[in-house]
Formats: C-alpha cells, structure tokens, sequence
C-alpha cells in the first residue's frame, strides 16, 4: 500500500512545533532549554555488496520539553529505533544536529550520557549473572556506589513487583517480562533526565505490560524525567504520551497531541476516528500489516 | 580528580563484573585449568622424554608463561566479543566513561586472573617433576617480566578488541590469528634463532619474545632485572607505544562502528 503523506500536516495546528532558526545557544536566556532538540537531523546507512545508500532518517525534527512523555509511531522500519540511537550517541549523524538539555550530542558527549538511558525491546544481560550482579555493573559506569546502587535497585525492582529473594539467581531463569522490568529499573538507577523507552512493552504479556505502563505514568507524576517511548501499541500511546510524533520512511509525516491527530484524521475521513485510523492513514498500512512482517521476521 | 575517580569507579566496575562472571562460570574456570595443566604438561613432557633438565625447564616456562600472556590477551581481546554476545554493547558504550577505563578496568582484571591461573599451573608442574631444581631461581625477574610483559601486551590486546568491534560474525575468532602469528614468531618453544631471516626480524616486534627470555633468565639462570636490560627496554617501549596507538585505534573504531551501525548486530 502507497503511503499518504501530507506534507501540510507539518504546519498549522497539526504540524510540527516551530523551530528555532538560530543557533539554540543564543535563544537560551530567553527560552526554557528543550530536553531534546533535534534538527535536520540525517541518517543514512550503505548496504549490500552494490553500496547501496539505504535513508533511515531523514530531516527529521523534533523539539521535546522537559517532563514531556513523546511517542513516536511508525511501521517496522519506519527510522524508529535509529532515531532513538541516534539520541543515544550510538550512531553518527550524517546531517543535522541533537541537544539534550542545551548540550549538543557531539561536542558534549559525555554530558548528555550523564543525562540519558535507554530501554529497548530485547532486555539485554549478561545472562548469567543476578539482577543485582547486572544492576551494580550499570550503577558504577554511572558513577554510583555499591551500598547506594544495591539500596536504590532493590527499592525500584520492588516497586516494579520483583522482590529482593529474585534478585541474586541468574537472570537468564527469570521471565522475558520479568527481565524486561529489570532493564527498566538499569535504566532508572542512573536517574536519567532523557529517557529513551524503545518498545519497552513489546513481547510483554498483559499484566506485565499493564505493570510498565504504570510505571511509567508514576515516573511523570514522581520523576523529573522526559521520556522518549517508541511504540506499536497504540492504546499505550494514547495512554501515555502527551505528543506524538509518526515516522514514515524515515520522515516525519505527522506530529500532535493524540486527541489533536485524531480531530485531524476524523475531519478528513468525515467519521469518527481512532488513533489506527491516524496510523493507518499516515503510514499507509496497517497494524495487522506490521504483525504479519514481525511474524514472517520471526520465522526467518 | 572528580573525572579520574569517576573513570576510576569504572574501571572498577569492569573488574567486578568479569570477577562475577568468572564466579559463574566456575565449571568452565575448572575445565579451561585442566585444559592448561594437561597442555603446560604434555609439553614439558617432550623435555622429560630427551632426559634434559634444561629442555624441560625451557619447555615449562614456554608454556607457563605463554598460557599467562595468552589469558592476557584473551581477556583483553575479548572486551568487545563478550559484550556483543550478550547483547549489552550498545549499554556500555551508552555509558558516560572514557574507553580507557573501561580497558584498564579489563587488563587488571586480566592480569590478576592470569597471575592466579598461571600459579595454580606452575604449582602442579613442579609438583610433576619434583627433580627439577629452582633453588638458584630468581623470582624477583621472573615476577618483573611477567608485569612487563602484561603492560606491552595490553596494546596488542587493544588492537585485538578491534576486531569483533568491526567483524561482528567473525571478529573474535579473527584473534586467534593474531595469537597463533604471535606464538610462531616468539620462541616459545624453541630458539628464535632456528627461525628463518625475515621471521626473526618479526620476532623483534613480539614482546612475547623478550618476556619469555627473560623469564628462562631469571628462572634457569638466577639473572637480575638489571643484567636482562637488553630486554626491558625493548617491553618499555612497546607499551609506551601500543598502549596509546591501542586506544587511538579503538577509538577510530568506534567511530566506524557508529557510522555504519556495527554496534548494533549481535553476533
């Protein structure tokens, strides 16, 4: 199916926020810094024995204000997690540019490590050790103590439903969604300012799905934290974010308020319309689509 | 000194992770010792077979010594592969440390590590061969150029780690080429001087080579530090130079590795 895209989304009241055109630096004293400003920003891959540029992102945009939760949507392939990475520092930017809390991802580097972590969808351990073992090793790269890092792991996996009797066996006997829990609280054991959610509740069951949405709702209330969440599941979008960006072949096609996107996609269909509707419409396809390519991935 | 002991922590924190790991891993510690016992022991065998002391002390201490400079390495080599294995790379490279660090943190461990593992085996040798005389040993040299040694190696092992950071299929299992080369050229088991021309002057450039006449110096013969100069200087110089050439060329890697998304694939 062709995509829609509707390049005059980008402005008025369903298009992206306006963007500074100077330097940020110089907007500072007169504006709150955005957590998370991206601009321009570019990213393209070579593939395959032709050299073939293959874009994963393109120009995209983005400004993000601090205690936002900001989702981004978009089919498999859509730039998503490469434009999480690319926040992360994990991958260059070909063109463009990214600050986190006014500091610039290159020329700062290690500022914005402080300041972020990231959960992503495979909950990635060194399978043999504990949680703890696992816990303490992330903790001290963030410059923290053993007796505070072991006190603050056990508070935050205890309000995450893992108790302090789970937290010494291997990790690899524990659950996927117990494991994924756990890279949740790895994250939240640096205190990060930017928090990178990349599909944190993909291949969860219900009620371990239902216990990290939670967790992330008390995280806006409690934490002075900004979120980053990319998603396939729209109920948990329109839960939990209070913007959403859609990404379409590397390319921002859609950004508003869920209710906003929803108003929009309603007006142009003439009916009542739901946040698929709005996935559908900017991405040309839909979830069962994406199902059946996650499906057909496995199997591969 | 905030930042060096920030980086410090770090480093300590890689230390503690791969003594938790080994911990783990215990069955396998217990089985890579036997592996090393019963490998140090056939070799030394061959020495006892020719009914010579001095061949069976030269075949020990190669293989002793060439067993703690390859856990060295290994340790050293396998920084990036272990992590792309798990999974956790993109984690710690996230993190807010200096590459440094994280590779001090690997090399002492690595160094602790062999220092036991090379103990344990040279204590079951002598055990074995009760005839062999060590009184005029001198261990201060054999100690000092296993130190030495560790400190020239850890730029080699550097340069090793680079390549499951850019082969993510086979990058690992490309170190073991570089070992193999290393032991060929290094007089392990035999003079370097039975080497062909062109392979002895490739025999300079290994610090395995210094490391391990010194050690049959100091272990045979009772030499000091002070007379094997011929041999310090050579294992000072390749740290001074590998060590920042090591880190100036994982760093470039890394960059590499960012530009094409290499840190990503999990091997």
């Amino acid at each position: 199916m062709t995509a829609i895209v509707l390049p005059e989304l980008k402005n008025g009241s369903g298009g992206l926020p306006s963007q500074p055109t100077q330097p940020v630096a110089s907007h500072r004293r007169d504006i709150a810094v955005p957590a998370l400003l991206i601009e321009d920003a570019s990213k393209r891959f070579i593939v395959g024995r032709k050299r073939k540029p293959v874009v994963a992102i393109s120009h995209v945009s983005m400004r993000l204000e601090r205690g936002d939760i900001h989702g981004i949507l978009g089919a498999n392939g859509s730039g998503k997690s490469t434009l999480i990475r690319l926040i992360s520092g994990l991958l260059t930017l070909d063109e463009g540019r990214v600050e986190v809390f006014g500091h610039d991802i290159v020329r700062d580097e290690m500022a914005v490590k402080r300041l972020i972590n990231r959960v992503s969808v495979d909950a990635a351990f060194f399978k043999k050790l504990s949680p703890m073992e696992n816990l303490l090793f992330a903790a001290r790269l963030y410059g923290m103590d053993g007796t505070r890092a072991k006190r603050e792991a056990l508070q935050i996996l205890a309000r995450l439903g893992i108790g302090a009797n789970r937290t010494t066996r291997p990790i690899e006997q524990m659950s996927r969604g117990m494991q994924q829990k756990v890279a949740i609280a790895r994250a939240l054991l640096t205190s990060p300012t930017l928090l990178l959610l990349d599909e944190p509740t993909t291949g969860l069951d219900p009620r371990s799905k239902l216990d990290v949405q939670t967790f992330i709702e008390e995280l806006r209330e409690t934490h002075d934290a900004t979120i980053v969440l990319t998603t396939h599941d729209l109920a948990e979008a329109e839960r939990l974010c209070g913007r959403i960006t859609i990404l379409n072949d590397g390319r921002v096609v859609a950004e508003d308020t869920p209710d906003g996107l929803i108003a929009l996609v309603a007006s142009r269909l003439g009916r009542p319309a739901t946040l698929e509707d709005v996935f559908m419409t900017f991405t040309g396809r839909s979830l069962d689509d994406d199902v059946e390519e996650d499906e057909s991935e496995s199997d591969d | 000194m905030t930042i060096v002991a920030h980086e410090l922590k770090a480093s300590y924190a890689f230390i503690e992770r791969n003594f938790f790991l080994t911990r783990r891993y215990w069955g396998w510690e217990i089985a890579f010792l036997v592996y090393s016992v019963a490998g140090a022991l056939s070799i030394s065998l061959i020495g006892a077979d020719q009914g010579s002391p001095t061949l069976l002390l030269t075949l020990m201490v190669g293989a002793i010594f060439w067993n703690y400079l390859s856990v060295v390495f290994s340790w050293i080599a396998e920084t990036i592969s272990v992590e792309r294995w798990e999974g956790t790379l993109e984690y710690t490279m996230m993190a807010p440390i200096r590459r440094w660090s994280q590779l001090l943190g690997s090399v002492l461990y690595a160094m602790v590590y062999g220092l036991v593992h090379t103990t344990v085996i040279l204590i079951v040798l002598i055990l074995f061969f009760p005839q062999l005389d060590l009184a005029g040993a001198n261990p201060v040299t054999v100690l000092a150029f296993m130190l030495l040694g560790s400190f020239s190696f850890v730029g080699i092992g550097m340069i090793a780690a680079i390549l499951p950071l850019l082969y993510v299929e086979r990058g690992a299992q490309m170190t073991f080429v570089l070992q193999s080369c290393l032991l060929l050229v290094s007089g392990v088991y035999y003079s370097v001087e039975i080497l062909p021309p062109w392979m002895q002057v490739l025999s300079h450039l290994s610090p395995a080579t210094y490391v391990l006449h010194g050690v049959r110096a100091g272990l045979l013969k009772g030499t000091s530090v002070v007379d094997l100069f011929g041999d310090v200087w050579p294992l000072l110089v390749m740290g001074v130079v590998f060590i920042p050439f090591g880190l100036w060329a994982f760093g470039r890697a890394e960059r590499y590795a960012k530009r094409t998304g290499k840190l990503k694939r999990v091997g």
